[in-house]
């Protein structure tokens, strides 16, 4: 069996032939990686093959200290080096900037780089790869890069030392240290250090290479996954195949709270495959030789699921969550916006709202597990396209029974997944169906399994937005109160209950505990509650962006009916949604432009410089919305602004969207979509561009056409039939992207800016177009007839 | 049960399979492809793309009966990373891809049309690609790689 058939490409792009057997050859630890080869770290002995492992307990899993220059990288007596990594490649680039990283702070050629991320067993633990956080981690002060630096700085004081010099009087070239003076005296890596260990902390004082100094990163460096995509040679987590490998299918409820009162194993018994029914408490799976039977056996099984109540109306939904308990915090609350919306000359009221909405994973989620016994202890191997591998470690060892030093979780990359789709829940289902039947199995979802039972949807809001205008249209308070459910999020080591096979196979589901808001005690705008505008006072510090002091942000918690979690740009999205048309109401209401009218209420000079960015590349002819002279048929073109600080402090980002709307028929074209961004230094532009495009078209069709629905009694999106998002052969606007490559700051995040400016961007142009101002989403032609019906 | 006889990438392959059972499940499980994927399972989205006879079709909707006779081309059959088709290199050349699972419905359906109709416009070989899905949104991209590919057929 060769490596590409069990890790793949995803781990192997770029590795050495020993390194990859090596690699493929590691069982639970580094300690186990071939001590001849030696090219991936520092020799230990060689143990147990993946052949032997099911007769054999592993050594468990280490625990590699982030403070360690030895926990991210080796240098082999060969010049090799490895990079280890806890933040993966899902197809937003990070692989290469990763490459990249090491490459720019070692002064090595990029071809001599390997890197492994995200395996339990050898890699350290760095959480989950979400949130826009790789940059700010791996360029931070305990990340990949320091490390790097530290490294660098070593080998210079030991060849300093040998070359009995200061290290001011060396150079180094392509992993080969020099004297100035007397280039002949020279000594590589390899010879420094090669196949022994740094045993080193990380040095905080240690110097990263300035950015204006940058010759590998800020450019332009092809993605290295790219070719093997193209040929069908990379190897997804849906093309790993294990010797004596099984096929899994779930059987879920048809509410997720029913319970399992019988299952007939009798009416799958005369089936071909060696059909296997494996259940746990309300989790139910079937196991067969091919994918085929084990389909046919899912679709053939008997199964008697418990009645229980009702969904709650999706027609009144939006009132419902108005009323229910709910967990309530305040994001500022300055005290006096009562009576600044009392005494302003204007008040603008308007609540925005947002269905549930889907990940929607091309690909189906898929995972395959291996779990066995050896004396007593279970042990388990997972592949998985999880975003967090630690934390499916600790929560899938609960889900088994065992300590989580005897799982191993190792990435493989699975169709996009922009959060938590079924990633994890379905690795629990490979893990409890193997250890059900005691051999490896893989389990790829269907559509309606990750569309129903597998991905957790991103959360719906109700947003209610006031605002008080002095008589020159300034806004003197801001007023928000918000509601969205919440069940579940990302599995935990306390909580495997949070993911829907971990909930059903009975592990408790932390829910809403009711509590009044408290006083903040700081400012945080992670979930972009607050507004650009204010300047986010708590107590003596003021934390936001712009210059508004009278602010109150009250958020209520509650309880939903589905499975939810952070689907791209979570909360941010939908209160960016919210906030970003609310303004714009309020600069039409003021009569002045939407640019100048933000540019007036904000002071972060970096939010301002990607506002005119924006601005100047869409030629953005400045006026107040709605455009003059608005007919109110046919077709109608015009533009709409919005802007952010993504997460309050990760990337800013400003968008200018066109459209025409036709009249008639509600539907909205988005022509053109112009997109500045500033996240501190560009590690990778054309990466960078990359994710500023597909993020700004997913947030289009996130606001033109996404919606889940359900009936009293089920979820009505089964297939991208009745989940619809745009597709190819649909109007695609023409796209630009404006980098600020400022040099001078720290990196910051950029996966997430655009998506969650669309929404908002494309509504605001729909009212300066038609005069309509759309407050839901989607903007389906329904929703968008029904706004244009309401105009005066 | 049935024998059913087709060749994939130029290989002759026999298999006894239910006639009934997705071609998909052959190309991946059996004959261990990669290129062609499971998305949907219901002909939605393309990312089980693959050429039958030169045409394109959705491996996962399309029984092993169908190709009894017939000859699958996958991505694979097109060329490998060191000795890519124009169209990979095109697809390389503009990085066209994120995740890349959908990539063999934008690849194969693009490429077909544009050598059966090699001076079609933009906006021709987009409403060749109708009805696929990618998404992380890599449309533009893809479009960029397929006119590309078009200026070498030319």
């Amino acid at each position: 069996m060769k490596l590409q058939e069990i890790f793949g490409a995803t781990q192997a792009v770029n590795m050495r032939e020993d390194a990859r057997e090596a690699f493929e050859n590691a069982p639970f630890s580094r300690r186990d990686l071939m001590k001849t080869m030696g090219a991936l770290v520092v020799g230990f002995s060689s143990v147990a093959s993946i052949k032997k492992l099911g007769a054999e307990a592993p050594l468990p899993s280490p625990v590699y200290d982030l403070l360690q220059v030895d926990s991210w990288i080796a240098i082999a007596q060969d010049e090799s080096i490895t990079a280890y990594s806890g933040k993966c490649d899902m197809g937003q680039g990070f692989r290469t900037v990763q490459y990249q990283l090491v490459a720019e702070e070692l002064f090595v050629p990029i071809d001599r780089v390997n890197l492994i991320f995200c395996d339990t067993a050898l890699c350290p633990d760095q959480g989950t790869t979400s949130g826009s956080q790789s940059h700010l981690t791996e360029f931070g002060a305990t990340g990949l890069r320091q490390a790097l630096a530290t490294a660098r700085e070593t080998l210079l004081a030991m060849a300093a030392k040998q070359f009995n010099t200061t290290t001011d009087q060396l150079v180094i070239k392509a992993g080969v240290i020099s004297m100035k003076s007397t280039p002949a005296n020279s000594v590589s890596y390899g010879k420094l250090i090669g196949g022994k260990k740094f045993s080193l902390a990380t040095n905080a004082k240690a110097t990263p290479v300035d950015p204006k100094n940058y010759t590998v990163l800020g450019t332009s460096v092809p993605r290295y996954d790219i070719p093997q995509k193209t040929t069908g040679e990379y190897i997804y987590v849906q093309n790993v195949r294990l010797p004596g490998m099984l096929h899994g299918k779930v059987v879920r409820p048809p509410f997720i709270d029913a319970q399992v009162v019988s299952v007939n194993n009798a009416s799958v018994a005369k089936l071909g495959g060696n059909v296997k029914v494996v259940v746990k408490k309300n989790f139910v799976g079937v196991v067969a030789d091919t994918e085929w039977q084990a389909l046919i056996a899912a679709n053939t099984l008997d199964v008697t699921w418990s009645a229980t109540k009702a969904l709650p109306s999706q027609d009144t939904y939006y009132q419902t969550i108005r009323k229910q308990p709910s967990r309530d915090s305040y994001t500022v609350n300055t005290g006096d916006v009562d009576a600044n919306i009392k005494s302003a000359k204007t008040v603008l009221k308007a609540t925005y709202l947002h269905p549930f909405q889907m990940h929607g994973s091309v690909g189906s989620s898929c995972a395959v597990a291996d779990v066995w016994v050896n004396n007593g202890v279970t042990f388990a191997k997972i592949w998985s396209p999880t975003q967090g591998v630690y934390p499916q470690r600790d929560s899938v060892a609960q889900v088994l029974g065992t300590a989580k030093e005897n799982v191993r979780v190792t990435y493989v990359e699975g169709s996009g997944c922009y959060g938590l789709n079924g990633a994890d829940t379905v690795s629990y289902d490979a893990a409890l169906m193997s250890q059900g039947v005691g051999r490896p199995v893989r389990v790829q979802y269907t559509r309606a399994d990750e569309m129903t039972g597998g991905e957790h949807f991103g959360a719906a809001f109700v947003i209610d937005l006031t605002a008080g205008l002095d008589a020159q249209g300034r806004i003197q308070a801001w007023d928000y109160e918000a509601w969205s459910p919440t069940r579940g999020n990302r599995p935990t080591a306390t909580a495997p209950g949070n993911v829907i096979t971990g909930y059903l196979a009975g592990f408790p589901l932390p829910g809403i505990v009711p509590a009044a808001a408290t006083q903040p005690t700081t400012f945080g705008n992670n979930s972009n509650v607050a507004m650009n505008y204010g300047t986010g006072c708590v107590g003596t510090s003021c934390g936001s962006t712009g210059n508004v002091r009278s602010e109150r942000y009250l958020s209520h918690s509650v309880d939903s009916p589905f499975f939810t979690g952070p689907l791209r740009s979570p909360a941010r999205l939908q209160n960016t949604f919210a906030n970003e048309s609310f303004m714009d109401e309020l600069a039409a209401a003021a009569k002045i432009d939407p640019v100048d009218y933000r540019l007036r209420h904000l002071v972060d000079p970096r939010l301002v410089d990607v506002v005119n960015a924006a601005a100047k590349a869409a030629n953005w002819q400045a006026r107040p919305s709605p455009k003059p002279g608005i007919v109110k048929t046919g077709i109608a073109t015009g533009r709409g602004f919005a802007c952010v600080l993504y997460e309050g402090s990760n990337g800013y980002s400003a968008m200018v969207a066109e459209v025409t709307v036709d009249q008639a028929t509600g539907v909205i074209t988005v022509t053109k979509l112009t997109m500045s961004e500033d996240s501190g230094p560009v590690s990778n532009p054309d990466g960078l561009r990359n994710q500023m495009e597909g993020g700004a078209l997913q947030g289009m069709s996130r606001a033109l056409v996404e919606e889940v629905n359900w009936t009293d009694t089920a979820l009505g999106n089964t297939d991208w039939r009745r989940y619809p998002v745009r597709q190819f052969g649909q109007p695609m606007p023409q796209l630009v992207t404006v980098l600020t490559n400022r040099l001078d700051v720290p990196q910051l995040g950029a996966g997430e800016c655009t998506i969650t400016l669309s929404a908002s961007a494309i509504g605001n142009a729909v009212f300066d177009a038609t005069g309509a101002r759309l407050r839901q989403i989607p903007f389906t032609p329904v929703n968008v007839k029904a706004a244009l019906a309401a105009r005066p | 049960m049935a024998v059913v006889n087709f060749k994939v990438n130029g290989k002759a392959y026999s298999m006894d399979v239910d006639p009934d059972m997705p071609v998909l499940y052959a190309l991946t499980n059996d004959i261990k492809l990669n290129g062609p994927k499971f998305g949907c399972g219901l002909s939605q989205c393309g990312s089980c793309t693959v050429l039958l006879d030169g045409q394109p079709i959705r491996s996962c909707q399309t029984a092993m009966s169908d190709v009894a006779g017939h000859e699958i081309t996958t991505i694979e059959g097109l060329g490998t990373s060191d000795k890519p088709h124009p169209i990979q290199v095109a697809f390389m050349v503009e990085q066209a891809a994120q995740c890349g699972y959908c990539i063999s419905g934008p690849m194969l359906y693009g490429k077909t049309f544009v050598d059966a109709n090699p001076k079609a416009t933009q906006a021709e070989i987009e409403q060749s690609l109708n009805g696929l899905l990618c998404r992380c949104y890599t449309h533009t991209r893809m479009i960029k790689a397929l006119v590309r590919y078009q200026q070498g057929v030319k």
